[in-house]
C-alpha cells in the first residue's frame, strides 16, 4: 500500500470572510466553524479563536488536537468510519496543512483535560506551542451526560479539521513524501538480509472516556489486529480521550505517529518495516491476557525479529505494557518499549506500576510528576477555572503573581509515549 | 565574588608517595594542589582554588575508618572550604570506598557540597551513589582527563548551588532520583536506534532500568572443598540467646557477627531466632535447623571441608529493605574475603 503525502506549509492563521489557503496562510471564516457546530443540538455556544506560536496565550481545558488533512486521490476520505465512509484509506494521495491544528477546548470532565501554553516555560513541553492553532471553545448544554458532551466535542473537532483540510485540496504542496508498505512476500524478497521490524501500538481503551476509535470502532471492543501505517496517516485512528493530558495521544499524534515515520526513515536501509499492529488497554485481566497473547502470536506469525512497543496512559496500562513486552520477547521477538514515568515530584519512586526483567530496552518520555511553574500569560482561551483540579494541578496552585504551579501531567502531550518529544529522564 | 575554596582528597598513590607498600600512611594535610589537583585547578580557572589536599593511605583508611574519618574531617574543617572533592578513584576499590565514605562524611558533618568520581563498578559507587554525586569515570587512570572534564564543572555547579540536571547530562552515576531533561533526538528515533542495536547484539543503554532485579550469577564450584574454609551466613535470625545486639524482628537495620569457635552444635540454651516472620518453635528447639553448625562440624571431622569459619553473620530477612540487606552483605563480604573464606553457605528460614 502506497501513500503520497503532500505537505502544505501553513505559517499563519487569520480570520477572514472567506475560508481558504493562500500563500501559506490559512484564512478561516469563524461562521463556517459555527455552522458545523449548529449541526449538533448539544452545543449551547461555540466560539472560535486563534493561538499562534510565541503569543502570550494559554489554552485550557484542552480536549483534542487535530491536523487538517484531505484525501485528494485514492479510495476513502479522512477519519474513515467517523467523518468519511468506512472505505479503506492509506493509498493514493493526501494533502496536509502542516503547521496548523484544530484545538478543541471546553470542560467535559474538568480534571482530565490539558493546558497548551503558546509561550513561556510551558511552551517548551507541548508540541502544540509550535503549531498555528484554530481553537474551538465548546460549551455544551446543561444537563447532558459527560460521555454525550465528549462525543459532541470530539465530532466537532474532527469535522472542523476535515473542513479546513478540504481547503488544501487544490493547493500545490511544498513537499511530497511517499510511504509504502510491502506485502509480507514482497518485503522478504526485496530485503532478504534486513531485520524484520514491526510496530505495536497500544491504544487507550479503559473506557469511561478513556477511549480510542479505529475506523469508527471503539478499540475496547476489538481484538489486536494489523493496520497499514499509511491508513493511520489518513486518520484511521482518532482519540476519544479525556485522560491525563501529558501522555494521551491526541488525534494529531496518531496522524503524525513518530514511530511510523522513524521506521519508514530506516525502511530498506537498516531494517524492513513489515507491519504495524494495534492492541488495546482494557481494564479486565481477561482482556489484558487475550489482547497481549494475540499480539505476541501475531508477532511470531509475521516472523518479526523485533518491534517497537508504545504505551498510552499510565498505571493500569503499565500491566498491559509489561504483558505485551514479556510475551513478545518470549516468542523470540526483541522489543523496545516507549513509556513515561510517575516517579513522584521528587523523582525517587519506582516509575512504573509493573516491571519485568525482559523489559531491558526502555525509552522514556520523562517524569510526569515533575513540577513546573507556568508564568501568567496575557490571554486565556477557555477558562482557568479547572487548573487546580486538572490532573497535575493541585489546591491553591495559582500564585499571587498569577503564575500556576503544575505537574507536567497537565501539559498536553508533554510526556508522550509514542516518543513524539525530546523530553526524557534519567 | 571571592574564589570558591576547595579541599581535595587523594590517596598515597596519586600523591606519589608510593603504591601498596605505602598504603598504610596516616592522613596528612598539605597546602595547595598535589597530583591530580593540578588538572582540577586548571579546569577551575579563576573560579575556585584548591587550598589544601588531604592525603591518606587506602589501607589505613579502610582498616581504621573510625579513627581516620574524624581526623580527616578536622583537617578539612580547618581549611574552611566551600567545596570538597575526592579522587577520582577509577576502579580502585579501597580508594573508591574511601573517596565516597569521606565525601559523604564531609557532606553530613560539615554541610558543604562534595563530589567524587569513580568507575561505575567500583564498590564505593554502589554504596554511596544515592547519597552523594559520583561522576562516572573510566576504569583506569588513563581516564583522568575525561574525569576532570566532567567533575570540574559539576563541582562548580554544586558549590554555587546551581540546579543539577539529569545524570545523563551532568555525567554522574544515576542516583535513583529521576530527573527530566531534553534529549537531542526524539523518543521514537531513540527507540528505533535502540532496537537496531538490540537486534544486532550491540550494546545499548536502557533509559529506565527495571527496578529490583539484582540477579547475581553463582560463582564456579569450589574445586578443593577438602581444603576450603566455609562460612555460614543466615537471614533466618539465629542469634545468641537474648539477642544481645537487638536485631529487629522485622525490617532489620543491622546484622550480627558471632563467634562459633569451638561450638560443636547450637543448643536451645545458648541460641535462638530473632526472626518475627515464621513460626520460631522449631528453630528455637534446635537452632541448627536454620544455622547448620552441627552438620558443618561433621563435615569438618570427615575432612569433606577444610574448616568452618569461626564467625557467622546473621540478620532477619523479614520485611527488610533490599537496600539494607545489600548494605550488610557488602560490609561482611569484605571481612570474609579478607579472611580468605572460600565458600559461604547461605540459609534463610
Amino acid at each position: 500500500m502506497k501513500l503520497t503525502v503532500g505537505y502544505i506549509d501553513i505559517h499563519d492563521i487569520q480570520f477572514s470572510n472567506e475560508s481558504k489557503v493562500e500563500n501559506g496562510v490559512l484564512y478561516v471564516n469563524p461562521e463556517d466553524i459555527k455552522a458545523l457546530a449548529s449541526e449538533d443540538e448539544n452545543f449551547a455556544s461555540v466560539s472560535v479563536d486563534i493561538a499562534r506560536p510565541g503569543e502570550s496565550v494559554r489554552i485550557t481545558p484542552v480536549k483534542d488536537v487535530i491536523e487538517p488533512r484531505v484525501k485528494v486521490e485514492g479510495p476513502g476520505g479522512v477519519f474513515p468510519g467517523v467523518i468519511s465512509k468506512v472505505d479503506t484509506v492509506g493509498s493514493g494521495k493526501t494533502h496536509v496543512l502542516r503547521g496548523s491544528a484544530v484545538v478543541t477546548a471546553g470542560p467535559i470532565v474538568g480534571f482530565q483535560e490539558g493546558i497548551i501554553d503558546m509561550s513561556g516555560e510551558g511552551a517548551k513541553y507541548t508540541p502544540f506551542s509550535k503549531t498555528n492553532n484554530l481553537v474551538i471553545v465548546c460549551e455544551t448544554k446543561d444537563g447532558l451526560e459527560k460521555h454525550v458532551r465528549e462525543e459532541s466535542i470530539r465530532m466537532l473537532g474532527l469535522k472542523a479539521a476535515a473542513f479546513l483540510g478540504e481547503l488544501g485540496r487544490n493547493v500545490t504542496p511544498d513537499e511530497e513524501k511517499v510511504y509504502e508498505t510491502l506485502t509480507t512476500k514482497e518485503g522478504m524478497e526485496k530485503y532478504p538480509n534486513l531485520p524484520r521490524v514491526g510496530y505495536v501500538q497500544m491504544l487507550q481503551s479503559q473506557g469511561l472516556m478513556h477511549d480510542t476509535y479505529v475506523y469508527g470502532v471503539d478499540a475496547k471492543k476489538t481484538l489486536s489486529t494489523i493496520i497499514n501505517p499509511t491508513e493511520v496517516m489518513d486518520g484511521a485512528i482518532v482519540s476519544g480521550n479525556c485522560v491525563s493530558a501529558c501522555d494521551k495521544n491526541t488525534t494529531y499524534h496518531h496522524q503524525n505517529n513518530p514511530v511510523i515515520h522513524d521506521l519508514f526513515e530506516q525502511h530498506g536501509k537498516t531494517l524492513n518495516f513489515c507491519a504495524m499492529l494495534i492492541t488495546n488497554e482494557n481494564v479486565y485481566l481477561a482482556d489484558k491476557q487475550r489482547s497481549s497473547d494475540w499480539t505476541a502470536k501475531m508477532c511470531k506469525f509475521l516472523s518479526l525479529d523485533g518491534i517497537v512497543l508504545t504505551q498510552e496512559g499510565f498505571g493500569n496500562p503499565d500491566t498491559d505494557l509489561i504483558m505485551n513486552c514479556k510475551k513478545i520477547e518470549e516468542q523470540g521477538v526483541k522489543t523496545v518499549i516507549v513509556t513515561d514515568e510517575y516517579a513522584g515530584r521528587d523523582g525517587t519512586s519506582q516509575s512504573l506500576a509493573d516491571a519485568d526483567v525482559r523489559a531491558d530496552a526502555v525509552v522514556t518520555g520523562g517524569n510526569a510528576n515533575e513540577v513546573i511553574t507556568l508564568p501568567k500569560l496575557d490571554k486565556v482561551i477557555g477558562t482557568l477555572a479547572y487548573v487546580d483540579q486538572i490532573a497535575g494541578g493541585f489546591e491553591n496552585n495559582t500564585q499571587e503573581d498569577g503564575s500556576i504551579v503544575v505537574e507536567l501531567q497537565a501539559i498536553t502531550g508533554a510526556t508522550n509515549e509514542m516518543g513524539f518529544n525530546c523530553l526524557s529522564a534519567r | 565574588m571571592s574564589k570558591i575554596r576547595v579541599v581535595h582528597y587523594i590517596n598515597q598513590f596519586y600523591a606519589q608517595i608510593g603504591g601498596e607498600e605505602k598504603a598504610d600512611i596516616k592522613p596528612e594535610l598539605r597546602e595547595g594542589v598535589v597530583g591530580p589537583g593540578t588538572a582540577f585547578q586548571a579546569a577551575f580557572g579563576d573560579e575556585a582554588e584548591i587550598v589544601a589536599t588531604v592525603i591518606c593511605g587506602d589501607s589505613y583508611f579502610s582498616e581504621n575508618t573510625k579513627v581516620a574519618q574524624p581526623e580527616i574531617i578536622e583537617m578539612v574543617k580547618s581549611c574552611k572550604p566551600d567545596l570538597f572533592i575526592a579522587g577520582p578513584a577509577f576502579n580502585a576499590g579501597r580508594y573508591g570506598l574511601a573517596c565516597a565514605t569521606i565525601s559523604n562524611a564531609v557532606k553530613e558533618e560539615l554541610g558543604i557540597p562534595v563530589l567524587t568520581g569513580m568507575y561505575e563498578e567500583n564498590p564505593g559507587a554502589d554504596m554511596f551513589k544515592d547519597k552523594i554525586y559520583i561522576v562516572a569515570t573510566k576504569n583506569s587512570a588513563a581516564g583522568m582527563r575525561d574525569a576532570v572534564k566532567k567533575m570540574a564543572p559539576l563541582a562548580l555547579k554544586l558549590a554555587k548551588g546551581e540546579a543539577i540536571g539529569a545524570s545523563a547530562e551532568e555525567g554522574y552515576i544515576p542516583n535513583g532520583v529521576r530527573k527530566n531533561f531534553f534529549e537531542k533526538k526524539r523518543g521514537s528515533e531513540r527507540a528505533v536506534e535502540m532496537l537496531l542495536a538490540k537486534l544486532a547484539g550491540k550494546p545499548f543503554v536502557t533509559e529506565y532500568p527495571m527496578p529490583a532485579f539484582d540477579r547475581v550469577a553463582p560463582n564456579p564450584a569450589v574445586k578443593d572443598l577438602a581444603h576450603a574454609t566455609v562460612a555460614l551466613v543466615t537471614s533466618g535470625g539465629i542469634v545468641p540467646k537474648g539477642n544481645p545486639d537487638h536485631i529487629e524482628s522485622s525490617s532489620a537495620s543491622k546484622y550480627g557477627e558471632y563467634s562459633i569457635e569451638g561450638v560443636q552444635e547450637l543448643t536451645s540454651e545458648g541460641w535462638e531466632t530473632a526472626h518475627g516472620g515464621y513460626d520460631p518453635v522449631y528453630a528455637n528447639e534446635n537452632p541448627n535447623r536454620v544455622l547448620p553448625v552441627d552438620v558443618m562440624r561433621d563435615l569438618e571431622k570427615e575432612g569433606k571441608i577444610g574448616k568452618l569459619y569461626p564467625y557467622f553473620y546473621t540478620t532477619v530477612g523479614n520485611g527488610t529493605a533490599v537496600k539494607n540487606a545489600v548494605g550488610f552483605a557488602s560490609e561482611f563480604a569484605q571481612k570474609l574475603k579478607k579472611d580468605q573464606v572460600d565458600a559461604v553457605v547461605l540459609t534463610s528460614t
